[in-house]
């Protein structure tokens, strides 16, 4: 008892601030929503919102005379993204997330492997940092640079032009799905700066996967007579793949939602991105840009329920 | 380490593997250096090369272009007021969820990271199309209720792996010896926190100075500095000022990453 009384002698002497804290220590909830309040009710009505403002455009439509929009549940604009012209927008977007996907698992895998497994400390310090920077710097600046590399008149056809391979270029730019009038109007251009630009969101979940590939597990292989192809092929690679599985869902997902390199290095034939940008500008159709985004959105969502049976979260 | 050990299972890499890491390490690097280059050149009309010659001139008619300094300026007050909004609500929602056990905190944790998970184009129609079903003008504060929709994540993702380091038992120790709750958040959990609120705050600075694909769709006719730099590229009329504007940007973005990266090199790198 005399412990009680001693406390309540030494609170009447307490501060506002320490009176404060203690109201609110004793009521865990209040903190709690003083903590989660802000953030939540911003997410709910902004972001939450506009999803919801998203969906409720993809059934509004167009109506074709007065072009204004009409705000009536139809779904119109939906079979309007049934049309062939807008089918072949989707399926030529997402052959390219597929093309870049494959491409920068192949190209990523072997860095990462160095940087997992032959890097010292100190040196995976460093390259950790050289795949890093390219991740937060300037992206748009970094499309940029490869409008000056893939000009008619730049870098590489330059470079091309002195190993004497000009002709051998002419002729995939002559290829018909993939070519164009130069590096930097074709498909190729684009697939080579996509798989530039989201090249460190490969790389970063693979060595992370690959760093958790515990040593015993590649001793006890070989140990047990496998030899270094063999440890690889059978230990390593199944045990890195949720890694390459969840860098995929970068390079897949941003490779989708992407307009700024079609529109900088492409022709007439329209990506996703490029669809939904012209639709909600010049063409003010918004619900048809919405019902548009809804495919990047379905086909992501199909895709995150296969990773997540892949493994690929615990590789983030 | 002072001494090596010689371990004779280890093996080295092979020369292969060396060349194709070396080969991703290139391509990943060289087109910032091309830049540099071609900052520096005298041909006005087109990219050729090898450049015709050099001239540094072209810093100062690019630092002369009033259209640069209003951009720039618009940018940078844009991400300026992001950050801070950023700082505010990604570090509570950090503590809350470090801090608590809640009903939904799962559903919570993914709703936070949904605007980084999901393409950028998503976010920036669906707050177009909320502008456009609620009527709202677009102004300066439409750009920075974006920007600051997805530099949160980026705080929260910072703050809550510090959070995950640090433990429950020092702020314990502080409340035992006497402190009360303020006291305890001013002097043990705020200086634990601060390198963290820094990186956060300067990834989420520099990803909102950079960020183009949500800014289209709220922005309407302004122009921050990679809209700019947008319209540049897919219309080049000011070949030779755009050359300056990417190195001058590229230096501006690389300045707050590598001190991100520093400051949190020793407790668990900077995270995404």
């Amino acid at each position: 008892m005399t412990a009680i009384d001693a406390s309540a002698g030494v609170r009447r002497e307490r501060s506002f601030g320490s009176r404060l804290s203690t109201y609110i220590y004793l009521r865990p909830n209040l903190l709690l929503s003083i903590l989660l309040g802000p953030p939540l009710l911003w997410m709910m009505v902004v972001y939450l919102g506009s999803l919801i403002a998203l969906l409720v455009n993809s059934f509004y439509s167009l109506d074709d005379f007065t072009g204004l929009v009409v705000r009536q549940f139809t779904l119109k604009t939906y079979a309007q993204l049934l049309t062939p012209a807008n089918m072949d927008i989707v399926l030529r977007t997402v052959g390219m997330a597929i093309a870049v996907t494959l491409a920068a698992a192949l190209l990523a895998f072997p860095l990462a492997y160095f940087i997992a497994r032959f890097a010292s400390p100190r040196a995976k310090g460093w390259l950790y940092l050289a795949v890093l920077l390219p991740l937060w710097s300037s992206y748009l600046v970094r499309v940029y640079a490869w409008k000056l590399i893939l000009a008619k008149e730049g870098i590489l056809s330059w470079t091309i032009a002195q190993i004497g391979l000009s002709q051998a270029l002419q002729f995939l730019l002559n290829l018909p799905a993939i070519g164009g009038p130069s590096l930097s109007l074709s498909p190729i251009g684009i697939f080579i700066v996509f798989l530039y630009v989201w090249l460190p969101y490969m790389i970063l979940p693979i060595q992370a996967a690959l760093e958790r590939v515990p040593k015993s597990l590649i001793e006890a292989s070989g140990d047990l007579g496998a030899r270094p192809g063999q440890t690889f092929r059978r230990v390593t690679l199944p045990l890195a793949f949720p890694g390459v599985v969840a860098g995929s869902i970068f390079t897949f997902s941003l490779t989708m939602g992407d307009f700024i390199v079609p529109a900088s290095l492409g022709n007439s034939s329209f990506f996703i991105g490029q669809a939904v940008l012209s639709h909600q500008g010049t063409s003010g159709n918004l619900p048809l840009a919405a019902a548009f985004t809804m495919v990047p959105i379905v086909i992501m969502v199909v895709y995150l329920l296969i990773a997540r049976k892949l493994g690929a979260f615990d590789a983030l | 380490m002072r001494f090596r050990i010689s371990d004779p299972t280890a093996e080295r890499a092979s020369l292969p593997l060396k060349i194709a890491a070396a080969a991703a390490l290139l391509f990943l690097h060289i087109p910032v250096w091309i830049i540099l280059l071609y900052a520096f050149t005298t041909d006005e009309a087109t990219y050729s090369f090898p450049p015709p010659g050099f001239t540094t001139r072209w810093f100062a008619v690019a630092f002369g272009r009033q259209d640069f300094w209003a951009a720039l300026g618009l940018s940078l007050r844009v991400a300026g007021i992001a950050t801070i909004a950023a700082l505010l609500l990604g570090s509570l929602a950090a503590a809350a969820v470090y801090r608590s056990k809640f009903f939904g905190r799962e559903t919570i944790s993914v709703l936070l990271v949904l605007p980084l998970a999901l393409p950028g184009i998503v976010t920036g129609i669906a707050l177009r199309s909320a502008i456009s079903i609620g009527e709202i003008p677009f102004s300066f504060w439409t750009i920075v209720l974006g920007h600051a929709t997805f530099c949160m994540v980026v705080v929260y993702n910072n703050v809550l792996a510090r959070l995950r380091r640090f433990g429950h038992s020092l702020i314990e120790a502080s409340m035992d010896l006497g402190a009360n709750g303020i006291q305890t958040f001013r002097y043990v959990v705020l200086p634990h926190l601060a390198t963290a609120l820094l990186a956060g705050g300067m990834l989420a600075f520099a990803l909102s100075f950079d960020e183009v694909i949500v800014t289209t769709f709220t922005a309407g006719q302004q122009m921050t500095l990679p809209i700019w730099i947008f319209s540049q590229l897919t219309r080049p009329r000011d070949r030779p000022v755009t050359n300056v504007v990417a190195i001058f940007v590229i230096l501006l973005t690389f300045i707050p990453i590598l001190v991100a990266h520093r400051l949190t090199r020793d407790t668990g790198g900077t995270h995404l």
